[in-house]
Protein backbone atom coordinates (compact mmCIF):
# COMPACT_ATOMS: atom_id res chain seq x y z
CA UNK A 1 0.00 0.00 0.00
CA UNK A 2 2.59 2.36 0.69
CA UNK A 3 4.57 2.11 -1.92
CA UNK A 4 1.66 1.95 -4.24
CA UNK A 5 1.35 5.82 -2.63
CA UNK A 6 4.97 6.63 -2.74
CA UNK A 7 4.79 6.07 -6.56
CA UNK A 8 1.85 8.42 -7.13
CA UNK A 9 3.21 10.90 -4.88
CA UNK A 10 6.64 10.92 -6.91
CA UNK A 11 4.65 10.70 -10.36
CA UNK A 12 2.75 13.77 -9.20
CA UNK A 13 6.17 15.75 -8.27
CA UNK A 14 7.05 14.62 -12.01
CA UNK A 15 3.94 16.03 -13.43
CA UNK A 16 4.89 19.11 -11.30
CA UNK A 17 8.31 19.36 -12.97
CA UNK A 18 7.31 18.57 -16.26
CA UNK A 19 5.14 21.32 -16.08
CA UNK A 20 7.54 23.83 -14.68
CA UNK A 21 9.69 23.08 -17.74
CA UNK A 22 7.21 23.42 -20.21
CA UNK A 23 6.53 26.84 -18.75
CA UNK A 24 10.45 27.39 -18.80
CA UNK A 25 11.14 26.69 -22.56
CA UNK A 26 8.08 28.69 -23.34
CA UNK A 27 9.55 31.47 -21.84
CA UNK A 28 12.69 31.20 -23.34
CA UNK A 29 11.20 30.81 -26.68
CA UNK A 30 9.28 34.03 -26.22
CA UNK A 31 12.38 35.57 -24.81
CA UNK A 32 14.29 35.32 -28.10
CA UNK A 33 11.34 37.21 -30.30
CA UNK A 34 11.64 40.19 -27.53
CA UNK A 35 14.55 41.48 -28.95
CA UNK A 36 13.05 41.39 -32.49
CA UNK A 37 9.83 42.73 -31.28
CA UNK A 38 12.03 45.65 -29.71
CA UNK A 39 14.07 46.67 -32.46
CA UNK A 40 11.41 46.67 -34.94
CA UNK A 41 9.06 48.99 -32.59
CA UNK A 42 11.90 51.59 -32.19
CA UNK A 43 13.25 51.78 -35.38
CA UNK A 44 9.57 51.83 -36.58
CA UNK A 45 8.74 54.77 -34.33
CA UNK A 46 11.87 56.50 -35.00
CA UNK A 47 12.30 56.51 -38.30
CA UNK A 48 8.47 56.22 -39.33
CA UNK A 49 8.62 60.22 -39.10
CA UNK A 50 11.11 60.47 -42.05
CA UNK A 51 8.91 58.12 -44.57
CA UNK A 52 7.62 60.34 -47.41
CA UNK A 53 8.20 60.55 -51.02
CA UNK A 54 10.53 63.76 -50.16
CA UNK A 55 12.82 61.78 -48.35
CA UNK A 56 13.99 59.91 -50.95
CA UNK A 57 15.48 62.74 -53.10
CA UNK A 58 15.68 65.76 -50.49
CA UNK A 59 15.23 66.14 -46.78
CA UNK A 60 14.01 69.17 -45.59
CA UNK A 61 15.03 69.33 -42.02
CA UNK A 62 18.74 68.59 -42.67
CA UNK A 63 18.65 70.22 -45.92
CA UNK A 64 20.48 66.97 -47.79
CA UNK A 65 19.92 65.20 -50.72
CA UNK A 66 17.78 62.19 -49.78
CA UNK A 67 18.74 58.67 -49.53
CA UNK A 68 17.25 57.36 -53.05
CA UNK A 69 21.06 56.76 -54.49
CA UNK A 70 21.73 54.92 -51.73
CA UNK A 71 18.71 52.26 -52.03
CA UNK A 72 19.65 52.12 -55.66
CA UNK A 73 23.59 51.84 -54.80
CA UNK A 74 22.50 48.97 -52.75
CA UNK A 75 20.79 47.18 -55.02
CA UNK A 76 23.27 47.41 -58.05
CA UNK A 77 26.41 46.49 -55.37
CA UNK A 78 24.06 43.32 -53.91
CA UNK A 79 23.05 42.86 -57.83
CA UNK A 80 26.22 42.54 -59.11
CA UNK A 81 27.77 40.05 -56.06
CA UNK A 82 24.30 38.31 -57.23
CA UNK A 83 25.72 37.89 -60.38
CA UNK A 84 29.46 36.82 -59.41
CA UNK A 85 28.41 34.66 -56.32
CA UNK A 86 24.97 32.60 -57.73
CA UNK A 87 26.55 30.82 -60.51
CA UNK A 88 29.93 30.07 -58.94
CA UNK A 89 27.98 29.08 -55.49
CA UNK A 90 25.39 26.81 -57.20
CA UNK A 91 28.25 24.75 -59.51
CA UNK A 92 30.77 24.59 -56.49
CA UNK A 93 27.83 22.96 -54.21
CA UNK A 94 26.55 20.73 -56.97
CA UNK A 95 30.52 19.90 -57.42
CA UNK A 96 30.75 18.98 -53.45
CA UNK A 97 27.27 17.07 -53.71
CA UNK A 98 28.29 14.98 -56.86
CA UNK A 99 31.49 14.12 -55.25
CA UNK A 100 31.08 13.18 -52.01
CA UNK A 101 33.59 11.07 -50.92
CA UNK A 102 36.66 12.65 -52.44
CA UNK A 103 39.92 14.14 -50.90
CA UNK A 104 39.71 17.36 -52.84
CA UNK A 105 35.75 18.31 -51.85
CA UNK A 106 36.71 17.28 -48.06
CA UNK A 107 39.57 19.76 -47.95
CA UNK A 108 37.03 22.50 -49.99
CA UNK A 109 34.24 22.18 -48.09
CA UNK A 110 36.43 22.97 -44.95
CA UNK A 111 38.51 25.77 -47.02
CA UNK A 112 34.11 26.98 -47.38
CA UNK A 113 33.19 26.73 -43.77
CA UNK A 114 36.37 28.45 -42.79
CA UNK A 115 35.11 31.56 -45.53
CA UNK A 116 32.17 31.44 -43.90
CA UNK A 117 33.72 32.20 -40.52
CA UNK A 118 36.22 34.98 -41.72
CA UNK A 119 35.08 38.06 -39.89
CA UNK A 120 33.17 40.77 -42.89
CA UNK A 121 35.63 43.43 -41.68
CA UNK A 122 38.30 41.09 -42.95
CA UNK A 123 36.72 40.37 -46.41
CA UNK A 124 36.42 44.04 -46.93
CA UNK A 125 40.29 44.71 -45.55
CA UNK A 126 41.52 41.52 -48.39
CA UNK A 127 38.73 43.71 -51.28
CA UNK A 128 40.48 46.55 -50.63
CA UNK A 129 44.04 45.18 -50.79
CA UNK A 130 43.20 43.20 -54.00
CA UNK A 131 40.70 45.32 -55.73
CA UNK A 132 40.83 49.22 -54.27
CA UNK A 133 44.64 49.78 -53.72
CA UNK A 134 45.82 48.31 -56.93
CA UNK A 135 43.65 51.38 -58.49
CA UNK A 136 43.71 54.05 -56.12
CA UNK A 137 39.92 54.35 -56.39
CA UNK A 138 37.26 52.63 -54.02
CA UNK A 139 34.49 51.15 -56.34
CA UNK A 140 31.02 49.72 -56.30
CA UNK A 141 32.23 46.74 -57.88
CA UNK A 142 34.89 46.46 -55.27
CA UNK A 143 32.12 46.35 -52.82
CA UNK A 144 30.12 43.41 -55.26
CA UNK A 145 33.04 41.04 -54.98
CA UNK A 146 33.49 41.32 -50.87
CA UNK A 147 29.71 41.06 -50.54
CA UNK A 148 29.94 37.48 -53.31
CA UNK A 149 32.84 36.34 -50.99
CA UNK A 150 30.37 36.78 -48.18
CA UNK A 151 27.65 35.23 -49.84
CA UNK A 152 30.01 32.26 -51.41
CA UNK A 153 29.90 29.91 -48.65
CA UNK A 154 26.33 30.42 -47.51
CA UNK A 155 25.01 29.16 -51.13
CA UNK A 156 27.70 26.57 -51.57
CA UNK A 157 26.72 24.98 -48.40
CA UNK A 158 22.57 25.24 -48.65
CA UNK A 159 22.46 23.74 -52.37
CA UNK A 160 25.03 21.32 -51.47
CA UNK A 161 22.79 19.89 -48.48
CA UNK A 162 19.37 20.93 -50.54
CA UNK A 163 21.12 18.22 -52.86
CA UNK A 164 22.41 15.76 -50.73
CA UNK A 165 18.44 15.23 -49.55
CA UNK A 166 17.92 14.11 -52.70
CA UNK A 167 17.31 10.47 -53.63
CA UNK A 168 20.20 8.49 -55.32
CA UNK A 169 16.60 6.92 -57.30
CA UNK A 170 16.38 10.23 -58.66
CA UNK A 171 19.74 10.09 -60.54
CA UNK A 172 19.57 6.50 -61.55
CA UNK A 173 16.66 7.15 -63.08
CA UNK A 174 18.04 10.66 -65.15
CA UNK A 175 21.04 7.78 -66.24
CA UNK A 176 19.17 4.96 -66.80
CA UNK A 177 17.16 7.02 -69.64
CA UNK A 178 20.79 7.49 -71.26
CA UNK A 179 21.23 11.27 -69.95
CA UNK A 180 24.80 11.91 -69.61
CA UNK A 181 26.15 13.34 -66.76
CA UNK A 182 25.50 17.48 -67.32
CA UNK A 183 21.55 16.65 -68.20
CA UNK A 184 21.16 14.44 -64.65
CA UNK A 185 22.25 17.82 -62.74
CA UNK A 186 20.50 20.14 -64.88
CA UNK A 187 17.60 18.72 -66.03
CA UNK A 188 16.71 16.62 -62.58
CA UNK A 189 19.03 17.06 -59.59
CA UNK A 190 18.86 21.29 -59.74
CA UNK A 191 14.86 21.39 -60.52
CA UNK A 192 14.14 19.32 -57.98
CA UNK A 193 16.12 21.03 -55.46
CA UNK A 194 15.45 24.30 -56.46
CA UNK A 195 13.50 25.73 -53.95
CA UNK A 196 16.45 24.79 -51.38
CA UNK A 197 19.14 26.57 -53.90
CA UNK A 198 17.01 29.48 -53.98
CA UNK A 199 16.00 29.97 -50.48
CA UNK A 200 20.08 29.56 -49.79
CA UNK A 201 20.27 31.80 -52.15
CA UNK A 202 17.28 34.63 -51.15
CA UNK A 203 19.28 34.18 -47.49
CA UNK A 204 22.61 34.75 -49.03
CA UNK A 205 21.22 38.48 -50.71
CA UNK A 206 19.57 38.85 -47.19
CA UNK A 207 22.33 38.54 -45.10
CA UNK A 208 24.75 40.81 -47.27
CA UNK A 209 22.05 43.40 -47.58
CA UNK A 210 22.86 44.38 -44.38
CA UNK A 211 26.60 44.47 -44.75
CA UNK A 212 28.86 47.61 -43.69
CA UNK A 213 32.16 46.44 -42.92
CA UNK A 214 32.74 44.97 -46.52
CA UNK A 215 32.05 48.06 -47.89
CA UNK A 216 33.21 50.82 -45.62
CA UNK A 217 36.66 50.53 -47.93
CA UNK A 218 35.64 49.12 -51.23
CA UNK A 219 32.41 50.91 -52.33
CA UNK A 220 32.95 53.77 -49.76
CA UNK A 221 30.07 55.71 -50.65
CA UNK A 222 29.69 59.23 -52.18
CA UNK A 223 27.03 61.87 -52.07
CA UNK A 224 24.92 61.92 -55.42
CA UNK A 225 23.65 58.94 -57.70
CA UNK A 226 26.20 56.97 -59.28
CA UNK A 227 25.74 54.11 -61.71
CA UNK A 228 29.21 54.10 -62.71
CA UNK A 229 30.49 50.24 -60.77
CA UNK A 230 34.67 51.39 -60.59
CA UNK A 231 33.37 54.21 -58.64
CA UNK A 232 32.66 55.11 -54.95
CA UNK A 233 29.09 54.36 -54.91
CA UNK A 234 26.45 55.12 -51.72
CA UNK A 235 24.54 51.59 -50.10
CA UNK A 236 22.21 52.24 -46.83
CA UNK A 237 24.13 50.67 -44.57
CA UNK A 238 26.92 52.72 -45.12
CA UNK A 239 25.00 55.91 -45.17
CA UNK A 240 23.39 54.57 -41.68
CA UNK A 241 26.99 54.28 -40.32
CA UNK A 242 27.71 58.04 -41.92
CA UNK A 243 24.63 59.71 -40.64
CA UNK A 244 24.52 57.66 -37.86
CA UNK A 245 28.45 59.14 -36.47
CA UNK A 246 28.10 62.82 -37.81
CA UNK A 247 26.27 63.89 -34.38
CA UNK A 248 23.87 66.17 -36.11
CA UNK A 249 20.20 65.08 -34.52
CA UNK A 250 18.72 66.27 -37.62
CA UNK A 251 20.92 63.68 -40.03
CA UNK A 252 20.62 61.43 -37.08
CA UNK A 253 17.09 61.10 -37.95
CA UNK A 254 17.77 60.49 -41.19
CA UNK A 255 19.77 57.58 -40.24
CA UNK A 256 16.78 56.15 -38.66
CA UNK A 257 14.88 56.00 -41.69
CA UNK A 258 17.15 54.55 -44.00
CA UNK A 259 17.42 51.87 -41.27
CA UNK A 260 13.49 51.20 -41.44
CA UNK A 261 13.81 51.08 -45.18
CA UNK A 262 16.61 48.75 -44.24
CA UNK A 263 15.04 46.20 -42.50
CA UNK A 264 11.97 45.83 -44.36
CA UNK A 265 13.80 45.35 -47.51
CA UNK A 266 15.39 42.52 -45.40
CA UNK A 267 12.11 41.81 -43.56
CA UNK A 268 10.72 41.29 -47.36
CA UNK A 269 13.20 39.42 -48.52
CA UNK A 270 13.05 36.92 -45.82
CA UNK A 271 9.46 36.60 -46.74
CA UNK A 272 9.78 36.39 -50.02
CA UNK A 273 12.07 33.18 -49.49
CA UNK A 274 9.17 31.63 -47.33
CA UNK A 275 6.85 31.98 -50.22
CA UNK A 276 9.15 30.69 -53.05
CA UNK A 277 10.35 27.72 -50.94
CA UNK A 278 6.97 26.85 -50.31
CA UNK A 279 5.85 27.45 -53.92
CA UNK A 280 8.60 25.65 -56.18
CA UNK A 281 9.40 22.78 -53.41
CA UNK A 282 9.20 19.58 -55.03
CA UNK A 283 7.43 17.12 -53.19
CA UNK A 284 9.63 14.06 -53.35
CA UNK B 1 13.85 -19.73 -84.68
CA UNK B 2 14.95 -17.75 -81.74
CA UNK B 3 17.33 -15.52 -81.54
CA UNK B 4 19.80 -14.43 -79.03
CA UNK B 5 19.80 -11.02 -77.62
CA UNK B 6 22.09 -10.85 -74.76
CA UNK B 7 24.64 -12.99 -74.06
CA UNK B 8 26.96 -12.49 -71.14
CA UNK B 9 30.59 -13.95 -71.32
CA UNK B 10 32.85 -14.73 -68.45
CA UNK B 11 31.39 -11.55 -66.88
CA UNK B 12 32.49 -10.20 -63.62
CA UNK B 13 31.78 -7.70 -61.56
CA UNK B 14 33.10 -6.08 -58.35
CA UNK B 15 32.61 -3.34 -55.25
CA UNK B 16 36.52 -2.70 -54.80
CA UNK B 17 38.03 -5.82 -54.17
CA UNK B 18 34.68 -7.42 -53.32
CA UNK B 19 33.94 -9.61 -56.18
CA UNK B 20 29.89 -9.92 -56.22
CA UNK B 21 29.23 -11.22 -59.46
CA UNK B 22 31.51 -14.28 -60.78
CA UNK B 23 31.84 -15.73 -64.10
CA UNK B 24 28.55 -15.20 -65.62
CA UNK B 25 27.80 -17.31 -69.27
CA UNK B 26 24.23 -17.07 -69.87
CA UNK B 27 22.42 -16.59 -73.19
CA UNK B 28 19.10 -14.37 -73.37
CA UNK B 29 17.02 -15.03 -76.31
CA UNK B 30 14.91 -12.51 -77.58
CA UNK B 31 11.13 -11.72 -76.60
CA UNK B 32 11.50 -13.38 -73.59
CA UNK B 33 10.94 -13.36 -69.60
CA UNK B 34 13.86 -14.25 -67.69
CA UNK B 35 13.38 -14.09 -63.73
CA UNK B 36 16.74 -14.32 -61.88
CA UNK B 37 16.17 -15.71 -58.46
CA UNK B 38 18.39 -16.28 -55.44
CA UNK B 39 18.91 -14.99 -51.56
CA UNK B 40 19.12 -11.41 -50.52
CA UNK B 41 23.35 -9.95 -51.57
CA UNK B 42 24.19 -12.77 -54.17
CA UNK B 43 24.71 -10.15 -57.05
CA UNK B 44 21.00 -10.26 -58.87
CA UNK B 45 21.33 -6.62 -58.59
CA UNK B 46 24.66 -5.70 -59.60
CA UNK B 47 24.31 -8.51 -62.45
CA UNK B 48 21.43 -6.55 -63.88
CA UNK B 49 22.71 -3.18 -63.44
CA UNK B 50 26.12 -4.52 -65.43
CA UNK B 51 23.92 -5.10 -68.33
CA UNK B 52 23.00 -1.36 -69.03
CA UNK B 53 26.43 0.15 -67.22
CA UNK B 54 24.72 1.76 -64.27
CA UNK B 55 26.73 -1.01 -61.98
CA UNK B 56 29.80 1.74 -63.06
CA UNK B 57 27.98 5.00 -61.70
CA UNK B 58 28.48 3.56 -57.99
CA UNK B 59 32.47 4.65 -56.90
CA UNK B 60 34.58 1.90 -56.87
CA UNK B 61 32.56 -0.57 -58.88
CA UNK B 62 34.10 -1.94 -61.64
CA UNK B 63 33.48 -4.77 -64.23
CA UNK B 64 35.12 -7.15 -66.82
CA UNK B 65 34.01 -9.85 -69.19
CA UNK B 66 31.59 -9.30 -71.77
CA UNK B 67 27.96 -8.63 -72.30
CA UNK B 68 27.11 -8.84 -75.69
CA UNK B 69 23.95 -6.99 -77.25
CA UNK B 70 23.24 -8.38 -80.56
CA UNK B 71 26.55 -9.36 -81.15
CA UNK B 72 28.14 -5.77 -79.67
CA UNK B 73 29.56 -6.00 -75.93
CA UNK B 74 28.25 -3.17 -73.97
CA UNK B 75 30.97 -3.16 -71.77
CA UNK B 76 33.05 -1.07 -75.33
CA UNK B 77 30.04 0.82 -76.35
CA UNK B 78 29.14 4.59 -74.35
CA UNK B 79 27.06 3.69 -71.79
CA UNK B 80 24.66 6.32 -73.30
CA UNK B 81 24.02 4.05 -75.91
CA UNK B 82 23.65 0.72 -73.61
CA UNK B 83 21.22 2.16 -71.95
CA UNK B 84 18.79 3.84 -74.56
CA UNK B 85 18.92 -0.12 -75.75
CA UNK B 86 18.53 -1.36 -72.37
CA UNK B 87 15.64 0.16 -70.03
CA UNK B 88 15.41 -0.13 -66.53
CA UNK B 89 12.63 0.14 -63.92
CA UNK B 90 13.59 -0.44 -60.11
CA UNK B 91 12.45 -1.54 -57.16
CA UNK B 92 11.08 1.67 -55.32
CA UNK B 93 9.20 4.00 -57.98
CA UNK B 94 11.06 6.69 -59.15
CA UNK B 95 9.05 9.35 -61.28
CA UNK B 96 10.23 12.62 -62.07
CA UNK B 97 8.66 14.64 -59.11
CA UNK B 98 8.92 17.52 -60.65
CA UNK B 99 7.29 16.39 -63.99
CA UNK B 100 3.99 16.06 -64.85
CA UNK B 101 2.96 12.31 -65.74
CA UNK B 102 2.81 13.68 -69.49
CA UNK B 103 6.39 14.58 -69.27
CA UNK B 104 7.40 11.82 -67.22
CA UNK B 105 6.24 9.56 -69.96
CA UNK B 106 8.35 11.47 -72.50
CA UNK B 107 11.14 12.23 -69.75
CA UNK B 108 13.70 9.68 -72.00
CA UNK B 109 13.22 12.79 -74.96
CA UNK B 110 12.57 15.59 -72.66
CA UNK B 111 15.41 15.72 -70.80
CA UNK B 112 17.49 14.91 -73.56
CA UNK B 113 16.71 17.70 -75.40
CA UNK B 114 15.01 15.57 -78.09
CA UNK B 115 12.22 17.71 -79.74
CA UNK B 116 9.36 16.35 -80.54
CA UNK B 117 5.98 17.69 -82.37
CA UNK B 118 2.88 17.82 -80.35
CA UNK B 119 1.18 14.95 -81.91
CA UNK B 120 4.31 12.65 -81.87
CA UNK B 121 4.33 13.30 -78.71
CA UNK B 122 0.84 12.98 -77.56
CA UNK B 123 0.80 9.67 -79.67
CA UNK B 124 4.13 8.54 -77.75
CA UNK B 125 2.31 9.21 -74.29
CA UNK B 126 -0.89 7.65 -75.31
CA UNK B 127 0.81 4.65 -76.80
CA UNK B 128 3.48 4.01 -73.65
CA UNK B 129 0.39 3.94 -71.33
CA UNK B 130 -1.91 1.77 -73.20
CA UNK B 131 1.00 -0.56 -73.42
CA UNK B 132 1.58 -0.30 -69.17
CA UNK B 133 -2.55 -0.03 -68.77
CA UNK B 134 -2.68 2.95 -67.49
CA UNK B 135 -4.17 5.15 -69.62
CA UNK B 136 -7.44 4.62 -68.66
CA UNK B 137 -6.49 5.60 -65.12
CA UNK B 138 -4.43 8.69 -66.12
CA UNK B 139 -5.88 10.31 -69.37
CA UNK B 140 -7.65 13.15 -67.52
CA UNK B 141 -4.88 14.27 -65.12
CA UNK B 142 -1.87 13.93 -67.62
CA UNK B 143 -0.79 17.37 -66.31
CA UNK B 144 -0.61 15.95 -62.56
CA UNK B 145 2.50 15.36 -60.99
CA UNK B 146 3.67 11.85 -60.96
CA UNK B 147 4.43 11.78 -57.44
CA UNK B 148 0.09 12.13 -57.14
CA UNK B 149 -0.03 8.54 -58.05
CA UNK B 150 -0.40 5.47 -55.90
CA UNK B 151 2.63 3.34 -55.73
CA UNK B 152 1.66 1.04 -57.87
CA UNK B 153 0.43 3.30 -60.83
CA UNK B 154 3.87 5.33 -60.45
CA UNK B 155 5.84 1.95 -61.17
CA UNK B 156 3.43 1.60 -63.98
CA UNK B 157 4.62 4.85 -64.98
CA UNK B 158 8.03 3.89 -64.50
CA UNK B 159 7.63 1.03 -66.97
CA UNK B 160 5.98 3.48 -69.20
CA UNK B 161 9.01 5.79 -69.43
CA UNK B 162 11.07 3.18 -69.70
CA UNK B 163 8.86 1.95 -72.88
CA UNK B 164 8.67 5.40 -74.56
CA UNK B 165 12.49 5.01 -75.44
CA UNK B 166 11.46 1.96 -77.36
CA UNK B 167 14.36 -0.36 -75.56
CA UNK B 168 15.08 -3.76 -77.30
CA UNK B 169 15.45 -4.96 -73.56
CA UNK B 170 13.66 -4.07 -70.07
CA UNK B 171 15.63 -4.46 -67.43
CA UNK B 172 13.34 -4.74 -63.71
CA UNK B 173 15.11 -5.08 -60.40
CA UNK B 174 12.02 -6.74 -57.87
CA UNK B 175 10.05 -4.22 -59.56
CA UNK B 176 6.66 -5.25 -57.10
CA UNK B 177 8.88 -5.36 -53.92
CA UNK B 178 7.67 -2.12 -52.78
CA UNK B 179 3.72 -2.60 -53.96
CA UNK B 180 0.79 -4.15 -52.53
CA UNK B 181 -0.53 -7.77 -53.65
CA UNK B 182 -3.23 -5.61 -56.16
CA UNK B 183 -0.86 -3.59 -57.91
CA UNK B 184 1.58 -6.44 -57.88
CA UNK B 185 -0.92 -8.56 -60.07
CA UNK B 186 -1.40 -5.62 -62.51
CA UNK B 187 2.35 -5.70 -63.02
CA UNK B 188 2.68 -9.18 -63.29
CA UNK B 189 -0.23 -9.23 -66.37
CA UNK B 190 1.68 -6.58 -67.86
CA UNK B 191 4.52 -8.56 -68.49
CA UNK B 192 2.87 -11.28 -70.73
CA UNK B 193 2.12 -8.15 -72.80
CA UNK B 194 5.14 -6.22 -73.08
CA UNK B 195 7.04 -9.65 -73.78
CA UNK B 196 5.66 -9.54 -77.23
CA UNK B 197 7.79 -6.38 -78.08
CA UNK B 198 10.79 -6.52 -75.34
CA UNK B 199 13.20 -9.13 -73.92
CA UNK B 200 12.70 -8.83 -70.06
CA UNK B 201 15.13 -10.19 -67.54
CA UNK B 202 13.35 -9.49 -63.81
CA UNK B 203 14.90 -10.05 -61.02
CA UNK B 204 12.21 -11.26 -57.91
CA UNK B 205 12.47 -12.23 -55.12
CA UNK B 206 8.88 -13.68 -55.11
CA UNK B 207 9.48 -17.43 -56.34
CA UNK B 208 5.34 -16.92 -57.51
CA UNK B 209 6.11 -14.31 -59.46
CA UNK B 210 9.35 -16.17 -61.04
CA UNK B 211 6.91 -18.87 -61.85
CA UNK B 212 3.89 -16.81 -63.08
CA UNK B 213 5.82 -14.42 -65.43
CA UNK B 214 8.96 -15.92 -66.71
CA UNK B 215 9.88 -18.43 -69.45
CA UNK B 216 13.18 -18.95 -68.29
CA UNK B 217 14.29 -18.86 -64.15
CA UNK B 218 18.21 -18.15 -63.60
CA UNK B 219 19.44 -18.52 -60.52
CA UNK B 220 21.89 -16.68 -58.43
CA UNK B 221 24.21 -18.40 -55.06
CA UNK B 222 27.29 -15.89 -53.69
CA UNK B 223 27.32 -14.50 -57.20
CA UNK B 224 27.44 -17.50 -59.25
CA UNK B 225 24.40 -18.42 -62.09
CA UNK B 226 24.12 -21.45 -60.54
CA UNK B 227 21.09 -22.65 -62.83
CA UNK B 228 19.86 -21.29 -66.31
CA UNK B 229 16.86 -23.44 -67.76
CA UNK B 230 12.77 -23.09 -68.49
CA UNK B 231 11.46 -21.56 -65.74
CA UNK B 232 9.17 -25.53 -65.43
CA UNK B 233 12.15 -27.65 -65.01
CA UNK B 234 14.07 -24.94 -62.65
CA UNK B 235 10.66 -25.44 -60.94
CA UNK B 236 10.33 -29.16 -61.09
CA UNK B 237 13.44 -30.39 -61.44
CA UNK B 238 16.49 -28.38 -61.08
CA UNK B 239 19.80 -29.90 -61.15
CA UNK B 240 21.73 -28.05 -58.52
CA UNK B 241 21.04 -29.13 -54.98
CA UNK B 242 21.26 -25.59 -54.57
CA UNK B 243 18.69 -24.41 -56.18
CA UNK B 244 16.97 -27.57 -55.15
CA UNK B 245 17.05 -26.29 -51.48
CA UNK B 246 16.34 -22.50 -52.27
CA UNK B 247 12.72 -23.85 -53.96
CA UNK B 248 12.22 -25.56 -51.31
CA UNK B 249 12.75 -23.01 -48.98
CA UNK B 250 15.68 -24.08 -47.21
CA UNK B 251 16.73 -21.16 -46.97
CA UNK B 252 15.94 -17.74 -48.60
N1 LIG C 1 26.78 0.08 -53.36
C1 LIG C 1 27.47 -0.99 -52.93
N2 LIG C 1 28.72 -0.82 -52.45
C2 LIG C 1 29.44 -1.88 -52.01
N3 LIG C 1 29.00 -3.14 -52.01
C3 LIG C 1 27.76 -3.38 -52.48
C4 LIG C 1 26.94 -2.31 -52.96
N4 LIG C 1 25.75 -2.83 -53.36
C5 LIG C 1 25.84 -4.15 -53.13
N5 LIG C 1 27.04 -4.49 -52.61
C6 LIG C 1 27.48 -5.85 -52.25
O1 LIG C 1 27.36 -6.67 -53.37
C7 LIG C 1 26.75 -7.89 -53.04
C8 LIG C 1 25.62 -8.17 -53.99
O2 LIG C 1 24.63 -7.21 -53.80
P1 LIG C 1 23.33 -7.16 -54.70
O3 LIG C 1 23.73 -7.32 -56.12
O4 LIG C 1 22.62 -5.93 -54.34
O5 LIG C 1 22.54 -8.44 -54.19
P2 LIG C 1 21.02 -8.83 -54.44
O6 LIG C 1 20.40 -7.85 -55.37
O7 LIG C 1 21.09 -10.21 -54.99
O8 LIG C 1 20.38 -8.84 -53.10
C9 LIG C 1 26.30 -7.80 -51.60
O9 LIG C 1 27.08 -8.67 -50.85
C10 LIG C 1 26.56 -6.40 -51.19
O10 LIG C 1 27.21 -6.39 -49.94
MG1 LIG D 1 18.78 -6.50 -55.05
Amino acid sequence: MTAKKNISSKIKFRIGISGFFKGLVILFAFSCVIPLLFILFYIIQAGASKIKWSFLIHDELSDSAGILHAILGSFEIVIFASLISIPIGILCGIFFSENKGSKFTYWSRLAVDILQGVPSVVVGVIAYAWLVRPFHQPSAIAGSIALAIMMLPIIIRSTEETLNLLPDSLREAGYALGLPFHRVVLKVIVPCGISGILSGVMLSIARVAGETAPLLFTAYGCTFLSNDITKPMETLPHLINKFATQGDPKVLDMAWGAALILLFWVLLLNIFTKLITRKWKVQL
Amino acid sequence: MESTIIKSVGYNAYFGDNHVVKNVNMEIARNKAIAVMGPSGCGKTTFLRGINRMHELIPGATANGQILLDGEDVLEMHPIFVRLKIGMVFQRPNPFPNLSIYDNVIAGYLLNGIKLPKSEKDIIVEKSLTKVALWNEVKDSLVKKGSFLSGGQQQRLCIARAVAMEPEVLLFDEPTSALDPISTSTVEDLFHELKRNYTLIIVTHNMQQAARVSDLTAFFYMGELVEYDDTKVMFTNPKDTRTQNYITGRFS
